[in-house]
């Protein structure tokens, strides 16, 4: 009886990770035959407005990529500042606040950035979406720091200190040099996040039919953009959004796989 | 060179105090002409942009303060979403309310599937991968099980409406969009998130107590339910709270399935809407009270994900350490 009841538990907890994997896979191969069936090279050369994809992709990056160059220093600092100069109450305070904007909506990001940018400048912007994709990024990068930088053995510090360099030259070049990997890892993981993401782009950036590097318009994005196609009822379109998907997911899985192997390297 | 190094690094980790305090206040701010208007009935009121007449005493007051406004500023300032003259009866007034009902329920009730359907699988899975799996499986599996996780949420949309609903919809009958289409797929996202963290939280169980476990004889399943959940109970409790917080606030899975319409549903496979989503496809044209309302309904959102998570991560996770 015992034996039975064992034997049922482990069965149905390995049909369940089955379960979980099969998901995968269903996702995973619905992307690549529809994915793929629309796929053509001609894609990345054409602008949305002449069925391509080549401004939707490049606009992307640019929104995620200046979300990181906004969000890494800033979260970085944070990170620093809560692991190295915090003491006390107020540092675990931002700690505390950094793990609930972690996990914060991302519409109601997108809708706060509307408010407080979009409203006040007439209109979406690149910018506007960038700086919402920042927002959702800082909390990772803190939480990565902030755990990489902890790992950091002491006498690193203390041997640092010790030969006489100052606290900013120890903490730049003996501890970010050792937790880097891991700061690498997360900020990757991190990146890869926020260039998936749609719900905080719907009302900041928009996006655009055209090739645009105006960062002070509505700016083209790939996810706004999925969504819109989705819903178009011509079946052109929702083949565009297919690829468009694919395409996006396969940068993701890259970008996150990169974040993994990297410290399995290093291990 | 030190202070300003200092000063950066505090300044930045105040900067995540003032936009957690902004977040709350813009949307308070935005949110305030609908709160002044609707008041806390907003929650309980299942009507979405309904024009209601407004009974003649009410009306005469509304003429009044029109026309002190128009006498004020000597040009028209109605807005359109707020008093307009019904054409079909020239002296009665309507004006159009807003009630956040619908949306709050859709939210918690999709993500009340969503947990229902997740839970038992990605209990499964953190067992299978803390537990039962070789080291290397378990590594495997693990990462496949967090490229899930890192798959974006409108990809999950896009598979769940044209491949997954139609299967739900032909097994339980009723629509492709609705509350359990839309349900289960935020189920399938949450799926991996959850047996990650939970499986993270297994993993603190020491392993000289399990050990003694199996030297006495106990058996794979005794040992995880007599020693493995008990012990790890409020960090697993976290876990699942946070989550029930993810669910609560995804947009983009649920808003290609719920059939987005303001109607409280009468069964599970009714087509219904969510905050996030009530936002994501209403912001765009709302203006005056009907944008209000969104930040009203943003707000509320804000405030129930807020505390889920503070629960989840100060009490049941804190604990769990």
């Amino acid at each position: 009886m015992r034996l039975l009841a064992n034997k049922i538990f482990l069965s149905l907890s390995v049909l369940s990770a089955m379960i979980g994997l099969a998901f995968l896979a269903w996702i995973l191969i619905t992307l690549f035959i529809k994915g793929l069936g629309s796929f053509h090279f001609n894609l990345f050369l054409n602008d949305l407005i002449d069925g391509g994809l080549r401004n939707l992709i490049i606009g992307q990056f640019i929104l995620a990529g200046l979300a990181a160059v906004i969000g890494i220093p800033l979260g970085m600092a944070a990170g620093i500042y809560i692991q190295e100069y915090g003491r006390g109450k107020y540092a675990s305070l931002i700690r505390d606040l950094s793990d609930i904007m972690m996990s914060a909506p991302s519409i109601v990001i997108g809708a706060f950035v509307y408010a407080v940018i979009v409203v006040p400048t007439g209109g979406t912007s690149g910018f506007a979406g960038a700086i919402a994709l920042a927002i959702m990024m800082i909390p990772v990068v803190i939480n990565t720091t902030d755990n990489m930088l902890s790992l950091v053995p002491r006498e690193l510090r203390e041997a640092g200190i010790a030969l006489g360099a100052s606290k900013y030259r120890v903490i730049l070049d003996i501890v970010i040099k050792a937790a880097k990997v891991g700061i690498m890892t997360g900020i990757l993981l991190a990146f890869a996040r926020i260039i998936g993401e749609t719900a905080p782009l719907l009302f900041t950036s928009e996006t655009s039919n055209y090739f645009s590097l105006d960062l002070t318009e509505s700016f083209p994005s790939l996810t706004v953009s999925i969504y819109d196609l989705a819903n178009e009822p011509e079946e052109s379109s929702r083949d565009l959004a297919w690829a468009a998907s694919f395409i996006l997911t396969v940068l993701v899985l890259i970008i996150n796989l990169t974040g993994r192997f990297i410290t399995r390297n290093k291990d | 060179m030190e202070k300003i190094f200092q000063k950066i690094s505090i300044s930045s980790a105040t900067l995540v105090f003032i936009i957690l305090v902004g977040i709350f206040l813009t949307l308070f701010i935005a949110a305030k002409p609908a709160i002044d208007e609707f008041g806390f009935n907003f929650i309980v009121n299942p009507d979405w942009n309904k024009e209601v007449t407004i009974d003649n005493a009410t009306a005469q007051m509304a003429t009044e303060n029109l026309s002190d406004k128009i006498i004020d500023e000597d040009d028209m300032i109605l807005d359109e979403d707020e008093v307009m003259f019904d054409e079909d009866e020239d002296d009665a007034l309507t004006k159009t309310i807003y009630g956040g009902l619908v949306p709050i329920v859709g939210t918690l009730l999709t993500t009340l599937i969503a947990l229902v359907f997740a839970l038992p699988i990605a209990m499964g899975i953190a067992v299978f991968l803390a537990e039962i799996a070789p080291k290397n499986i378990s590594h495997i599996v693990g990462i496949a099980i967090e490229l899930l996780a890192a798959i974006p949420s409108i990809i999950f949309g896009m598979w769940g409406l044209y491949y997954f609903a139609p299967i739900v919809a032909d097994l339980v009958g009723g629509y492709q969009v609705s509350l359990l289409t839309a349900g289960l797929v935020l189920g399938v996202m949450i799926l991996p998130f959850m047996a990650a963290i939970t499986r993270d939280s297994m993993n603190t169980t020491p392993g000289v107590l399990k050990e003694s476990a199996y030297a006495l004889g106990a058996t794979k399943f005794e040992v995880i339910k007599d020693i493995i959940f008990p012990y790890s109970r409020t960090g697993i409790i976290g876990s699942i709270i946070l989550a029930l917080g993810r669910a609560l606030g995804e947009t983009m899975a649920v808003a290609f399935l719920i059939g987005s319409i303001f109607v409280l549903p009468s069964a599970i496979n009714d087509p219904t809407i969510s905050i996030p989503v009530a936002m994501a496809n209403n912001f765009g044209e709302a203006s005056g009270l009907g944008e209000s309302s969104l930040f009203y309904l943003a707000l509320i959102l804000f405030v129930i994900s807020f505390a889920v998570i503070s629960i989840a991560k100060f009490y049941f996770l804190k604990k769990a350490h």
